[in-house]
This record gives C-alpha cells, structure tokens and sequence, in this order.
C-alpha cells in the first residue's frame, strides 16, 4: 500500500469503475434481480389463481391426516387440521402480494402529492410537510401499529392503512428531494415562462421524472410493509384466522416444530425470502438509476 | 465551553421530559380510542355489575373531565402506580417489574451482537473496498435486511434447537449461563436483522473517512495499517453511526417484541402481545410508556456520545 503513490491509485481505481458503469450500461440486470423477478412473476400468479393451481384445496380439512410429514402426496406434509401445507402457501401469496402492494402505490401517491408540493412551493409548506415527515420518521412505526391496531381490535384493512400512513414519509422525503433536484432545470423554467399552473408543471412535466425514484423506492416499501403485515397477522391482529396467510401460518405452526416443522417452515422462508427478492430489485433499480446520472 | 456543555445537556433533558408527557398522554387516550365506552374497556371480559361500573368509574375518576383523569393518570405514574391489569388483576408496575430484566438481558445482549457483528463486518468490507469479500458482506446485509427476526427466529430454532439440541427451544432460563444460552438464539436472530444497517453505515463511513487527506497523511507518516484505521479512521467514522445508534436501538425494541413472542420469552414483548390480544388496555398504556421512556433515554445517551466523539459539536454547542 505504502509503495503506491495513492493519487495514481486512485485514478486507477477511478478508471477502472468508470469502465465499469459503462460496460454495465449494456449488461443485463445481475442474476440475483432476474431470479427475483421470476419470483415476483411467480407470487402474481399464485396471488391471482393460487387457491385453483394449489395441489389440494387450502381450507379443506383432514383430521385422519393431520400433521403428516412431508411425503405421500403433500410434498409439504399437513398442519394441525390437516390441511395441506404447500397449497396453504400458494393461496397465502394472496394476502402477502395485494397488501404490500396496496400499501406500496398509496404512500408512493401520498408521497407524491406532499413530495412535490413541499419541493415546488418550498417556503412554509416545505417547513410544514417535513415536520410532520419528521414526526411520523421518528416513531417506532411498527410497534405504534401494534398498539393501535391491538386496541382497535385489528384486521386486514386496518393494518394496511396504518402501515401505508407510516410508509408515505419516507416516499415523500425521497420525492422532495428529487424534486428539489429537477426545479432549478431548464424545463421546468421554460413550463413556468409558458404560464403553465403550478400544478400543472408539478403533475405533468416534473412528476415524470421523478418517477424512477418513486418506482425503485416502491420495491422497499413493498419488502418493509410485507415483513411489517406478516409480523401484525404472526401476533394475531393482522388478517382473521381462517384465512391462509404467511404470517398467521407462522404463528399456527410454531407448536408444531416437533411434528411437521414444515407448517412454520415453508411461511417463514417464503417471507424472507419474497422481502429479499423486493428489496434486491428495489436496490439495483436506485443503482441503475444512479449509474445513468453519473453518465450524463 | 463546560457551561456550554451542561447548557446543551440541559435543553436535551427538558425535551425528553416533554417527549414524555406528550407520550403518556397519548397512551392515555388509547383507553377512549377503544372501542365502546372506557369503562366497557376497563371492565374487560368481566361480567358488568353496577357495583363493578360504580367501582372503575370512581376509581378512574371517570366522572371527571377528560384533562383531570389524565391528572390523576399522570401522578399515579409518577407514583409508580400504574394501574392493574384487567388481564390478571395484578398491578401493572408488578407485571413490568417481572419482565424487565429478562427483556433487558435480551436487549443488551443483541445489542452488543450486533454491534460487534455489525461494526467489524463494515470495517473489514471498507478495507477490502470492491473485493469479492465486500460485495459478499453488502449481499449478506441485503438477507439480513430482509429476514425478520420472528421468521428467521424461527429457522434458528428449528437447526439449533431441535435438530442438532444445542439451546433450548423456549423460555428465559434462570441464572446468568442458563439465561445466556436461553436467550442466544432470540439474540442472534435479532443481530441478523439489525447489524446490517450497522454494517451499511460503517462500511459507508470507513469507505469515506480512508479517503481523506488525513488518513494519506497519517500513513505517510508510516503509522501502522492498525493505527491509522482504528484511530484515524474509525474514530471519524464513528459520528454517523453513533447517530444511528437511536434508530438501531428502536429497531431491536421492534424486533425484540415478536421475537420474544417467538422464543416464548416472558420479557415486555410477551406482555404487551399477550395485553393487546386481550385489550388489557391498563397494561398496553403500562408497556408503551417503559418502551418511549427507554426509547428517549437511549437518543439522550447517543446525543452525549456524539459530544464525547465529535469536539466540533461541543465547541458549537448544538446538535446538528
């Protein structure tokens, strides 16, 4: 180290990551995103036509069969009412996809709408939105749920509201910033020189190009609200018992660690393993995105 | 600059207290934010007799005006009566005098995983910048990101608890090693989820502070590879990840209270899980206020390492 003189170094290094950004420009996404998108593909289609693709019927119940082992017809063995473990999985893709999505395009428009009025108009309506951004920012925001949901008596709905609510300021933070970033550009002077409303300018010409940033963002959003909705039904205010959902199959099958782990098992690696697809395509596409400014 | 010191220690303690009241009055209004009537709350699954009514109204002062029974809420706190739980009917100061230190022997012990964990991996990706072992650590924290400790929890406890029976599976254990090896796999899998912000952070900064000029110079000076990253580099490193620290704090409390649920740990998580289920609101409020007022204290303490690390801070006096 001490023998290279470190502003060569550093020009090398510097070299070798321009060459690097450029020859990335042209390459596909890394393995590890492709694979996530397959898994997204996958979680649609079982979000859409789970319950008919599954093996066996997720509700139907078997007690002659409970708590089989894997094997013998349920490749994922049955739970503690016999049902078969691997359909219940499929079918709970539903509950797992629609909620974080839900929650993922609401705060992605609430931030939206606070974001760009905060960045456009600056001034006091800036001071206003990020103090009340800051205020959300600084609460535990998963154990505020737990305690308001809990009291309120819980459920689906409310879980993904509460979450969208607590997700919004951290999309309009993003959206702030990025269009703090475009107002100054040449555009938007020339569609406010056109007379253009202020809203129109926000809506139609800077909105546009902020919606990258929104959209990479929208992955993280989706991977925290899916740990976030998955831990509300693991505590049992989340969704109600019959229905078949990751967290709720966690929480059921955790008795059952002695006679088919695979109950707890299969929700368990599926949920970690869904955030980690999400949050993968959501860091690779704010990669991607900060290679092209580096370009320009 | 001392007076400055103790003058900036002193507007952080009038805020904390201020963060407090404001906390307890929003617990407060969880009992009116239930649904129907408070004393329906209050009385719980117990059958309504008019004597019981007449008992809880009188006894929450439930008769008076909404700021006065937070009055007499707020002294009985103050008091360390915090009411009793509808649950158990045992006083709630009890219940979260019990929890407390095996949720604390939890808390630190995670904690201290996962800063060591944490802060070594970070460190040692910055100094191997762009090889195959950093790209590793930045995909090892991605999985960490991504696996909640009450799912990964559980994959922990199925490998080492009842595959190869090298923990136990659930409780808290008595004494320290029993209770250590209790609590090892909950620990683990709440540094799992927790270190790899630490790990970003630290590797972020380290990457940062190797770059500057004074770090060229120190090694200029032929000061050792040892020296020059732990005194020059980390100690410039530290600011950012100590001002984390609030915000990885919370997030082990968060994690803390699911997982507890997981290992069926009896500490605060189990508590306010089991309160929330069966709308013990007394306990509920009891939880909240030990969970903010150890949230607030934490940020106090990381507000004072920030002035015992960074000497700009204390000549300037404020807390940027």
């Amino acid at each position: 180290m001490s023998a290279v003189d470190p502003t060569v170094a550093l020009d090398v290094e510097l070299g070798a990551e321009a060459a690097g950004v450029s020859r990335r420009r042209r390459r596909w996404p890394p393995i590890s995103v492709l694979l996530s998108f397959v898994l997204l593909a996958v979680l649609v289609v079982w979000a859409i036509a789970g319950p008919s693709l599954a093996p066996h019927d997720p509700a139907l119940q078997d007690l002659k069969h409970a708590l089989q082992p894997p094997g013998d017809g349920h490749l994922l063995g049955t739970d503690q009412l016999g049902r078969d473990v691997l359909s219940r999985v499929m079918a709970g893709a539903r509950t797992a996809f629609v909620g974080p999505l839900v929650i993922a395009v609401g705060a992605a428009l609430i931030g939206s709408f606070f974001g760009l009025l905060a960045g456009y108009r600056g001034g006091r309506t800036d001071a206003a939105v990020m103090r009340v951004v800051d205020l959300i920012w600084s609460l535990p925001g998963l154990l505020v749920v737990i305690v308001i949901a809990g009291i309120l008596g819980g459920g689906y709905t409310l879980g993904v509201t509460l979450l969208m609510v607590l997700s919004a300021p951290s999309d309009t933070r993003l959206i702030r910033a990025a269009t703090l970033e475009q107002r100054p550009r040449p555009y938007v002077e020339a569609a406010e020189a056109l007379g253009l409303s202020g809203r129109r300018v926000m809506l139609r010409h800077i909105w546009p190009n902020v919606l990258p940033v929104i959209v990479a963002n929208s992955f993280l959003t989706f991977a925290f609200s899916l740990v976030g909705l998955a831990g509300l039904s693991y505590i049992g205010i989340g969704v109600d018992p019959s229905t078949p959902d990751w967290g709720r199959m966690l929480s059921d099958g955790r008795g059952l660690i002695w006679d088919n782990a695979w109950t707890a098992i299969a929700p368990a690696v599926m949920i970690m393993v869904t955030a980690l697809s999400m949050n993968l395509i959501g860091d690779w596409a704010f990669e991607a995105m900060s290679d092209r400014g580096r370009r320009r | 600059m001392r007076r400055q010191v103790a003058a900036l220690i002193a507007k952080r303690l009038v805020f904390a207290v201020l963060v407090m009241i404001a906390v307890s009055f929003a617990t407060f209004s969880l009992l009116y934010l239930a649904p129907g009537s408070a004393e329906q709350a209050l009385i719980g699954p117990r059958p309504s007799t008019p004597e019981l009514i007449a008992t809880l109204r009188a006894q929450f002062h439930l008769d008076d005006p909404f700021l006065v029974q937070y009055w007499h809420y707020l002294n009985g706190v103050l008091h360390g009566d915090f009411g009793s739980s509808i649950r158990t009917a045992q006083p709630v100061g009890e219940m979260l005098s019990q929890a407390a230190p095996v949720s604390l022997f939890l808390g630190i012990y995670a904690f201290i995983l996962t800063i060591v964990v944490g802060v070594t991996l970070g460190i040692v990706a910055a100094l191997r910048h762009r090889t195959a072992f950093d790209r590793g650590v930045v995909g090892l924290s991605v999985v960490g990101v991504s696996a909640p400790a009450f799912a990964s929890g559980f994959l922990l406890m199925y490998v080492f608890a009842v595959e190869l029976g090298w923990f136990p599976a659930v409780g808290a254990g008595e004494g320290f090693a029993d209770r250590l090896s209790h609590l090892t796999l909950p620990a683990v899998a709440l540094a799992i989820s927790c270190s790899a912000l630490v790990v970003k952070i630290t590797r972020a900064s380290v990457v940062t502070a190797l770059e500057q000029d004074y770090v060229t110079f120190a090694r200029a000076r032929g000061l050792s590879q040892r020296r020059v990253v732990l005194a020059y580099a980390l100690r410039n490193a530290l600011v950012p990840i100590i001002a984390a620290g609030g915000m990885i704090f919370t997030g082990l409390l968060v994690g803390a209270v699911l997982v507890e649920v997981t290992f069926g740990v009896a500490g605060f998580g189990s508590l306010m899980i089991d309160a929330v289920d069966a709308k013990d609101v007394p306990t509920v409020q009891g939880v909240a206020l030990v969970f903010s007022f150890v949230i607030v204290m934490v940020n106090l303490v990381v507000d004072l390492c920030y002035l015992a690390v960074d000497p700009r801070i204390r000549m300037q006096g404020r807390i940027a």
